[in-house]
């Protein structure tokens, strides 16, 4: 046996790196936590970086991977969290395991982000570079306001969903005695039982990191990005480009909605207006920061920028401002073509590495 | 009568969009990027009026000039030291530079003014009552009307006639060869962000004044939707901007009118969406095949 078929290939070297990584951390912050060494805000802070991780790893599928802007990626969050509290609260009854509900809440949530990333894609896909952002953008803000007009309840005979838009109330929902509010429209879901535990968060993001990861390493991966350097090229040689970019912009859906679903559930009060174009803008700063294509650059800067505003509590009313003066000297300083020129000297580029994805 | 009263509300609604949506499209046809802070530049420019009439007194006409200068020295300051140096960054990297410098402007005027919303006194009060009263215009939807056709007639002349205005359009077709033919490119894109932020100023005026309260984030959803209907008429194109800010106040209004209150921007979005589905490039929009 040769020796040189045993070596590892440098992706497969990074992507276990990046597993290992996200074990290790887990494992180091389940112990601090155990042992009370956590303050209370980062203890409250453990699920949405959880959420925040995943939803930057998938937005870097479309953004990074695909090459397409989003600008809408909290629509999809949305969708899975209410669909993921709708389903925990209504089989709340039926099945009395926190986690398995948990597990089903967000398997739901991802199934209907995967269906509403479908129903945006097949228009939004037809279009290219800031059009496309556009779209998303409006499917962003159009999945908010519909969500924000839905009221939903359940009662022995099932679910009762009516739409708010008019004089609608509660009170028009037709529940029984024993039946529950779950959304109500523009108060967004209230009385949400917080299951959401650390441990799915790590579990969660292990998933998506084992089904992006594979899916860039494969065929399909592959031909993705095939798309991204040159559409007209990819396609001339066979490549199916709406099957493509689909795949990628429905995985890349179905997990922000289970992103969604948990932190929905780690919540008791949700509205709909939490996922404006203000999240998805977050978590693309996140994605662009991290560095396109990049999946573990992507999981770090999640991590730092979602804890940096609590980190800067100290300066108080100047915390927003200082976040947004790190933003601006980052994207400048990791742009400066000096700079650049200093790191390329430092870090020497082996041959046949592959050094696409740093934006 | 309540149909024309919301259509005319509509078109001056419209006009206030035309107008931001002038400086998102010059701003994008000749740097190509996503100026995100406008919206910001907007809310800047209806806090410095508001101060300069309330605090210093000066008359409304004042007021409105000394905004447009702290705006046009405002947007020429933000564009020398965060966007000038990323010339040569790919366009993610601009564009999250633009949100960095859209949440500053935000937070600042949060330190400097607090959160609560301010009352903003309109530059003219009253309005003309037609037909026995049955329908009323107020004079700030008239000088705002007014005020777009200027802009626009202005505009027109300004980039077909100047120096100035060509070199903006020789940059916007072509950065490279506008630099051999001895233009200064960048500080014709200086210029054009000078011009877009006065006439944020003037929308931020002109936008305060119609909904009479000021806060921090006032800027930024009237921003998203001037962008909407910068793209709505086609993206670098200043006919295009009236146009697409024009039908999209008189959706919105109309909307909001006789379909749902709450539904009104979904509506909004949803013609859009339509619209880019039939036209890929905007209403007015060039569509460029892509050559192989």
């Amino acid at each position: 046996m040769k020796l040189k078929s045993r070596k590892l290939k440098k992706t497969t070297v990074i992507d276990f790196a990046t597993y290992i990584g996200v074990i290790l951390a887990f494992i180091i912050m389940n112990t601090l936590k155990s042992q009370g060494m956590l303050t209370r805000s980062l203890t409250g802070q453990l699920i949405p970086i959880c959420c925040y991780i995943v939803m930057a790893v998938s937005l870097n599928l479309t953004v990074g991977i695909l090459g397409e802007l989003s600008l809408g990626h909290a629509g999809f969050m949305s969708v899975g969290a209410f669909s993921g509290i709708v389903a925990a609260m209504s089989l709340q009854s039926v099945i009395p395991s926190e986690a398995l509900r948990l597990a089903i809440a967000l398997v739901v949530g991802a199934i209907f982000a995967a269906i509403a990333g479908t129903l945006v894609g097949i228009p939004v896909l037809r279009l290219r570079g800031d059009y496309l952002a556009i779209v998303t953008l409006a499917f962003g803000e159009i999945i908010k306001e519909l969500i924000n007009c839905l009221i939903i309840g359940v009662d022995e005979a099932g679910l009762h969903v009516i739409n708010a838009t008019g004089t609608k109330s509660v009170n028009d929902l037709g529940l029984s005695e024993a039946g529950r509010v779950l959304i109500k429209g523009a108060q967004g879901a209230t009385g949400t039982q917080t299951i959401a535990s650390f441990t799915a968060g790590f579990i969660l993001i292990m998933i998506s990191l084992v089904i992006i990861l594979n899916l860039v390493r494969s065929r399909s991966g592959r031909a993705i990005m095939a798309l991204r350097d040159n559409r007209i090229a990819a396609e001339s040689v066979g490549i199916n480009v709406t099957k493509y970019k689909m795949m990628a912009f429905v995985t890349s859906a179905a997990l922000a909605g289970a992103a969604g679903a948990l932190y929905g559930l780690n919540f008791s009060n949700l509205v709909a207006t939490k996922f404006d174009f203000n999240t998805s803008i977050l978590v693309l700063v996140f994605v662009v920061l991290g560095g396109l294509g990049n999946i573990w650059g992507s999981i770090i800067a999640a991590t730092v920028l979602t804890i940096l505003p609590e980190a800067l509590r100290g300066f108080a009313d100047y915390r927003m401002l200082i976040y947004a003066i790190v933003l601006i000297l980052v994207m400048l300083a990791t742009n400066n073509p000096q700079l650049k020129a200093l790191f390329a000297k430092l870090i020497p580029v082996r041959k046949g590495e592959n050094v696409n994805g740093q934006a | 009568m309540e149909f024309l009263s919301y259509l005319i509300s509509g078109i001056s609604l419209g006009s206030v969009y035309a107008i931001i949506a002038l400086g998102y499209t010059m701003v994008y046809g000749i740097a190509k990027m996503l100026n995100f802070a406008h919206g910001d530049v907007i809310m800047v420019g209806g806090y410095i009026s508001l101060l300069s009439m309330s605090s210093l007194g000066l008359p409304w006409p004042l007021a409105v000039i000394l905004a447009m200068l702290v705006c046009t020295v405002l947007g020429v300051v933000i564009e020398g030291l965060a966007y000038k140096p990323l010339r040569s960054a790919p366009s993610l990297a601009v564009l999250i530079t633009a949100i960095g410098v859209s949440y500053f402007l935000q937070n600042a005027a949060l330190l400097l003014w607090g959160a609560s919303p301010k009352a903003y006194t309109p530059i003219i009060a009253g309005s003309v009552k037609l037909f026995e009263g049955q329908l009323s215009i107020s004079y700030v939807s008239m000088l705002t009307v007014f005020m777009c056709i200027v802009i626009m007639i202005a505009l027109t002349l300004f980039t077909g006639k100047t120096r100035m205005g060509k070199a903006m359009r020789a940059c916007s077709e072509d950065k490279a060869a506008a630099q051999l033919m001895g233009i200064n490119v960048n500080r014709t894109i200086s210029m054009t962000f000078a011009i877009g932020s006065a006439l944020a100023a003037i929308a931020g005026v002109l936008l305060c004044s119609s909904y009479t309260s000021l806060m921090p984030t006032t800027g930024s959803m009237p921003g998203i939707k001037a962008f909407t209907a910068a793209v709505f008429g086609g993206i670098g194109s200043i006919p295009g901007a009236l146009l697409g800010g024009v039908l999209l106040g008189i959706i919105e209004s109309l909307a909001k009118a006789y379909i749902s209150t709450q539904l009104a921007n979904s509506i909004v979005f949803a013609v859009l969406i339509i619209t880019l589905l039939v036209r890929p490039a905007g209403l007015l929009g060039k569509y460029v095949p892509e050559k192989v």
